[in-house]
């Protein structure tokens, strides 16, 4: 019985009475565990390159070499017509522009359908507290589908623009931040939303004035995140569908040699305005989170 | 009463900082509003309701759910085609056809179900609509004469050339050269099998007898295998195809996010103000993250695929490109929030530098850096789907190729539901590892 218990052998059992070897037991126990997991994790991930590098068209040593040669021909070229470089970057400023208008309208249209749904899906503070799953679930449900989908189906339906493009963020955003704004929502304090029932506030009134208010730091500081996100995910939609600077990017791409110039001037102008808006988000939710605003 | 205690200054600040804030509280909607209006001016939205093809959004809605079958007369030579979306791979082979529709000399006739029957035949094509009458068409000089019951309905389109009919049972058309009638079916057309695969038309349990019953419909192997083997190389489907293309996506998300992380760690040392007192090397680094981050995945994407080639690598390679810019970051303010003491007692110990990195400070970061790494290898598989559209590989590549026939919108449904469960999967499953690794029992 206390073979089968511990054991058949004995003599190899640590000995309670000596902590300490019990205890580099366990330490040698763990390590070994955790080497053998980083052993199958680096080996999993060595053949995943390998596989990937098979069922690519070039492989990954004859591209290697070859890796500065486009930027070195955009750049080239680029620079012979540098002349051209300022009236391109100002041409392509309205593109950018609707590239930016797509995000922050996006963002704006999601934050506010976060907000709503993560309110209605939040213990404590929800309308109807039955319906909380249902509300969670919708939330799960708009994040998981990947905007390119939505986008592409709306491009068939509504045709070309920017429009396809905000809707598809815009949900995506609604879902992504409604679980991010529900997680600071459920660490509000309820004591403002008690104080208003009590004066027989209605749920609107008690969300409003007792929850918003506590909220709102974090929830623009998620937002501002959210946009430099949204920024990116519109430049590489105009890529893939229409609209925006991306849209220009790829007529231009496609053209290939003879206008790179106009590459190098997008790649520019994005490259600018996605630091321009990094940074100054990064400053302004340093500030809202540190409540020196 | 208490209002004469305080300062009339006091009240007068109170009541001006009162009125500075509900004008803020006015003026935030306000311009969020103005904002909105501006926005839907310069996204021409007026225009784009008049553009909006909802005629598409109906195609798209049935071929969700239904399929349709082109029962297909040449009228010329008088040949007979019955194929299900009109598709070469789903044309009936010679000698078989759907019991709706039956052949007898040069007569055809399809039952469309409630009443509602076509005959092509010697003369023409008659229409029989319960409820309305016959439709007869009958080609006079080359072009098709339409006899039905006056007045002709709105569901009737008469062109000079051509005769259109559609009901809620199926549509028909008759033109100089061919008559052709669909059936709309629910459901996703030859899901299983294809017409030419022996095991087309069976059902469940006669499936499941055949694959416990000893009598090999091929003779090399068995029922199972050849089930698995019809249903896996399905030529309208390519469910093989599509299941490589999904685990294409995962890999690409995978080898990116993890390549990432891994030569994001040493990196982000030197970006860290407590492990990096040279200011300009610091500096430097934190340049290289900001510049990686800022030249974003999108353009890392285009150059990569230049070098690479399409496939998955690139885009793994592009995801660990850019990824590495934001690990980098995130690594660098995780390591600048560590506890010094916990370094300090392992210096103590007589511990080198490296020694220390790996006893002091990764059990420290471990947590932050295993749930920002999960997070990411989420995320990423939702962009490695956008990406593997760039690079073509992976799902993305199928789905807009899809899209782009604007033909095969069952595929598209088919290959969307595929993606949302593809993302949830990987969504509960970072979420689980997360659980288990960071708030786990230590194991």
């Amino acid at each position: 019985m206390v073979d089968i218990a511990f054991g058949p052998e004995p003599g190899k059992r640590p000995d309670p009475a000596s902590a300490s070897e019990v205890y580099l037991d366990m330490v040698r126990r763990k390590r070994m565990y955790g080497g053998i997991l980083l052993v199958l994790f680096l080996a999993l991930l060595a053949s995943g390159w390998m596989l990937a590098d098979q069922r690519n068209a070039g492989g990954f040593w004859n591209g290697l070499p070859q890796t500065p040669d486009f930027p070195a021909e955009v750049l080239s070229e680029a620079w012979a017509n540098r002349a051209n470089l300022p009236g391109l970057l100002w041409s392509y400023i309205p593109s950018l522009i609707e590239t930016l208008n797509i995000a922050a309208v996006a963002t704006l249209i999601g934050a506010l359908m976060a907000a709503g749904l993560s309110l209605l899906a939040t213990r404590g503070l929800a309308r109807w507290p039955r319906l909380i799953p249902v509300f969670r679930r919708t939330m799960d449900a708009l994040r998981a589908v990947p905007e390119i989908v939505i986008a592409l189906v709306l491009i068939f339906v509504i045709g070309g623009g920017p429009v396809p493009a905000v809707i598809a963020i815009a949900l995506h955003t609604g879902g992504a931040l409604g679980k991010l704004f529900s997680e600071v929502a459920e660490n509000a304090d309820l004591k403002p939303v008690e104080g208003l029932s009590s004066v027989g506030a209605t749920w609107g009134q008690k969300m409003w004035l007792g929850v918003i208010p506590q909220v709102a730091p974090n929830w623009v500081s998620y937002a501002l995140l959210r946009l430099e996100i949204n920024v990116r995910a519109s430049a590489i939609l105009g890529f893939v569908g229409e609209g925006g600077i991306g849209h220009d990017l790829k007529l231009a791409m496609q053209w290939g040699q003879g206008r790179y110039d106009e590459v190098v001037a997008i790649f520019l102008l994005l490259f600018l305005a996605i630091v321009a808006i990094d940074r100054v988000s990064d400053s302004y939710r340093h500030r809202l989170v540190k409540g020196t605003l | 009463m208490t209002s004469a205690v305080l300062s009339p200054a006091l009240v007068s600040g109170v009541t001006r900082s009162f009125a500075r804030k509900r004008r803020i509280a006015m003026a935030v909607p306000a311009m969020i509003l103005a904002y909105l209006i501006y926005a839907a001016v310069s996204f021409d939205i007026a225009g784009l309701m008049q553009r909006a093809r909802f005629d598409n959004a109906a195609i798209l809605l049935s071929d969700f759910w239904s399929h349709k079958t082109h029962v297909t007369r040449d009228n010329r030579s008088g040949a007979l085609t019955v194929a299900i979306e009109g598709e070469s791979k789903g044309t009936y082979p010679p000698g078989m056809l759907p019991d709706w529709v039956t052949v007898s000399g040069d007569v055809t006739t399809i039952d469309l179900g409630t009443g509602h029957v076509v005959t092509y035949d010697g003369a023409g094509a008659r229409f029989v609509v319960p409820g309305y009458g016959t439709i007869d068409i009958r080609p006079v000089g080359g072009k098709p004469v339409l006899t039905a019951p006056e007045p002709i309905p709105g569901w009737i389109s008469v062109a000079q050339n051509k005769v259109s009919v559609k009901t809620p049972a199926g549509r028909f058309s008759y033109s100089r050269s061919k008559v052709e009638t669909f059936r709309y079916e629910p459901g996703w057309e030859l899901w299983f099998f294809t017409l030419d695969s022996p095991l087309y038309g069976k059902s469940f349990a006669e499936l499941a007898a055949l694959a416990v019953s000893g009598n090999r419909i091929d003779a090399a192997r068995s029922n199972l295998a050849l089930m698995a083997s019809e249903f896996w190389t399905n030529r309208m489907w390519r469910h093989g195809d599509v299941a490589w293309a999904i685990f294409e996506t995962v890999l690409m998300a995978f080898l990116g996010t993890m390549t990432g992380a891994l030569v994001a760690l040493p990196l982000s040392f030197l970006a860290a103000r407590n492990f990096m007192p040279l200011g300009p090397l610091r500096f430097a680094a934190r340049r290289v993250f900001d510049f990686i981050r800022g030249v974003d995945g999108l353009i890392w994407t285009i150059i990569l695929s230049r070098a690479f080639g399409p496939g998955p690598m690139t885009g793994a390679i592009a995801i660990a490109i850019t990824d590495t810019g934001s690990f980098g970051k995130m690594f660098s303010e995780a390591l600048e929030n560590i506890d010094e003491k916990q370094i300090d007692g392992v210096r103590s110990t007589g511990a080198n530098s490296l020694q220390r990195a790996r006893f002091g400070v990764l059990p420290q970061i471990t947590p932050v850096l295993l749930s920002q790494v999960l997070y990411y290898l989420e995320s990423n598989t939702r962009s490695a789907t956008v990406i593997g559209a760039i690079v073509g590989g992976g799902i993305g590549l199928l789905l807009t190729q899809a899209i782009l026939t604007q033909k095969d919108w069952e595929e598209v449904a088919y290959y969307m539901v595929l993606i949302v469960l593809m993302v949830m999967a990987m969504d509960s499953l970072s979420g689980w590892l997360r659980r288990r690794l960071i708030k786990g029992d230590g194991a």
